[in-house]
């Protein structure tokens, strides 16, 4: 049952580091590099120069200027300063997220309801906000409001120009989780009207354990941390040079060939998209079928379980992922622990179907074959777990009933 | 280096190989439970003759290891008098299986239980 092919479509969740970003970890963690906070001595300024290029790279990628960002420990660490630093700073202001953000910012309502009016904007069933939604909660409310560029699992990515707008006439600040979207699509911070952007290494081909917050001038953050100066003592603790430089190096490496990828991804995924359509029975796509990341698929299956499906493809070499209620946390200490996405559920999958869904995501490393050899072997993956499926027969027995 | 699996081997076997998995033809009982809305449910089949389970089969709708302690649980039990299969637990499942993460369990009391909806039904068809 094993197989050797090895197509990697979990792009969501984590990517491969470039070799070129490889080879500049290697390179600082050889280099006899000391504290950045030493400035006096030369292996503290070689080290505070790792760290300045680095800025410049990752701030060049998002078009900001290099004094606007802020290293972080990833993408978590960087949403709860986003928002819990801003409201720290400037606690008249409100908080909006929608219902399918990531749990770094959905979670932290219950730390900031008791000091600031929170709201939950329902998405449509695309994943979509609805400005007008939007515009109400923000009329009587200015407010820090929290939208992921494009949510992980469904791909949908929101109208950010839009929503922007929206912010800006009602004096609110808009933040953005760009961990989905980065790497994938060209981000302008100023050209989409982003406060405050959130950006995490391993996502765009750099290494785990670093991320940054781009933080728009005008904007007053405090420190959610007690210590020294770090990061404009926004993010105190000494900064993870060999990571931060990686991160770097990602952000220089997406130049150049980014818009061919988004064009290829999005092309293939497109192909995907409509090959499933016609090859797998019972299928249903979540997510916008326009607005959404390039190379991202994600659909459900009726009468079958995400998790069944996406051991068989792992089996057939294929890794996925999945909102499944049954199959993401197979570590959980009780059944309870398994629970349903609340993404699936916003979106208004049936939660009486609970089968679970999957998400292909691909990357600049994916190639044409890897989509090919998805579109071959998954429409049998699901007919043979149809064939087991005592749902499926109820529902053809049915079908056979009703038919005459 | 083998590919890792999120289960023992045997899960993996019985998953990727399900014994006994299919429809029978005039079964003597049927066992039906779980619900597709709680995500799994399992149809069991069984033919007894004098007393005996001579053969099993099995549908289910559910994740690895509920397919797999399905097609464990139909192995187990085929050639057992009613009594002997009465007494099999959904512990004897997970045991046979080599383990199942403790989030799992619930999938062999599935098992466990469509065994005993179907010694039910045979009862109540053998009144």
């Amino acid at each position: 049952m094993q197989t050797e092919k090895f197509v990697y479509f979990d792009n969501i969740n984590t990517t491969f580091p470039d070799p070129r970003v490889v080879r500049k970890i290697d390179e600082v963690l050889n280099f006899r590099l000391g504290n950045p906070s030493a400035h006096i001595h030369s292996a503290g300024i070689a080290a505070g120069k790792v760290v300045d290029e680095a800025r410049e790279k990752v701030a060049a990628y998002i078009g900001a200027a290099p004094e606007t960002l802020i290293f972080t420990s990833g993408a978590t660490e960087a949403n709860n300063l986003a928002i819990t630093g801003f409201l720290k700073a400037n606690p008249e202001f409100g908080f909006v997220c929608s219902n399918i953000e990531h749990f770094s910012v959905l979670n932290q309502i219950r730390s900031l309801r008791n000091s600031v009016k929170t709201s939950i904007l329902d998405v449509d069933s695309y994943g979509l906000v609805e400005p007008d939604s939007l515009e109400k909660v923000l009329k009587n409310n200015r407010s820090i409001v929290s939208l992921s560029l494009a949510n992980p699992e469904i791909g949908t990515m929101q109208d950010i120009e839009k929503i922007s707008e929206i912010c800006s006439r009602n004096g609110s600040i808009l933040h953005s989780d760009a961990t989905a979207a980065a790497g994938l699509i060209e981000i302008d911070v100023n050209k989409m009207g982003i406060d405050l952007l959130t950006l995490s290494g391993h996502n765009i081909y750099g290494p785990a354990g670093v991320g940054a917050l781009y933080v728009n001038k005008k904007i007053r953050l405090a420190s959610i941390f007690e210590g020294g100066n770090q990061e404009s003592g926004i993010r105190p603790g000494t900064e993870n040079v060999p990571g931060i430089a990686g991160m770097g190096e990602a952000c220089e490496a997406l130049k150049g060939d980014m818009k061919s990828h988004e064009k290829r991804l999005r092309d293939l995924g497109n192909d995907l998209w409509k090959s499933l359509q016609e090859s797998v029975r019972f299928v249903n796509f979540t997510g916008h079928p326009e607005k959404r990341l390039p190379g991202h698929v994600s659909f459900w299956v009726e009468h079958i379980e995400g998790e069944s499906l996406l051991l068989l493809l792992s089996m057939n070499g294929v890794m996925a992922s999945s909102g499944s209620a049954c199959s993401s946390n197979l570590k959980a200490k009780d059944e309870d622990e398994l629970m349903a996405s609340h993404v699936l559920a916003a979106v208004g999958v049936p939660s009486d179907i609970c089968s679970g869904s999957i998400t292909l995501s691909a990357g600049r490393y994916n190639t044409e074959e890897d989509f090919n050899y998805v579109k071959s072997v998954l429409p049998g993956l699901v007919e043979k777990l149809l064939t087991m499926s005592p749902s499926y027969d109820d529902y053809m027995k049915n079908k056979e009933t009703t038919d005459g | 280096m083998d590919k890792p699996f999120p289960y023992s081997e045997t899960v993996m076997d019985h998953f990727a190989n399900p014994r006994n998995m299919g429809d029978m033809e005039d079964p003597s009982a049927v066992g039906n439970v779980g619900n597709p809305a709680c995500g799994d449910m399992m149809r069991l089949f069984l033919k007894i003759e004098n007393g005996i389970i001579v053969d099993a089969k099995f549908k289910t709708f559910g994740c690895g290891a509920a397919i797999a302690s399905s097609s464990m649980l139909t192995e187990m039990i085929k050639g057992m008098t009613l009594d002997e299969a009465m007494s099999i637990s959904n512990e004897e499942v997970v045991n046979a299986l080599g383990g199942l993460p403790e989030a799992k369990i619930h999938c062999s009391v599935m098992a466990e239980e469509a065994l005993k909806a179907a010694m039910e039904d045979y009862k109540n068809k053998n009144r």
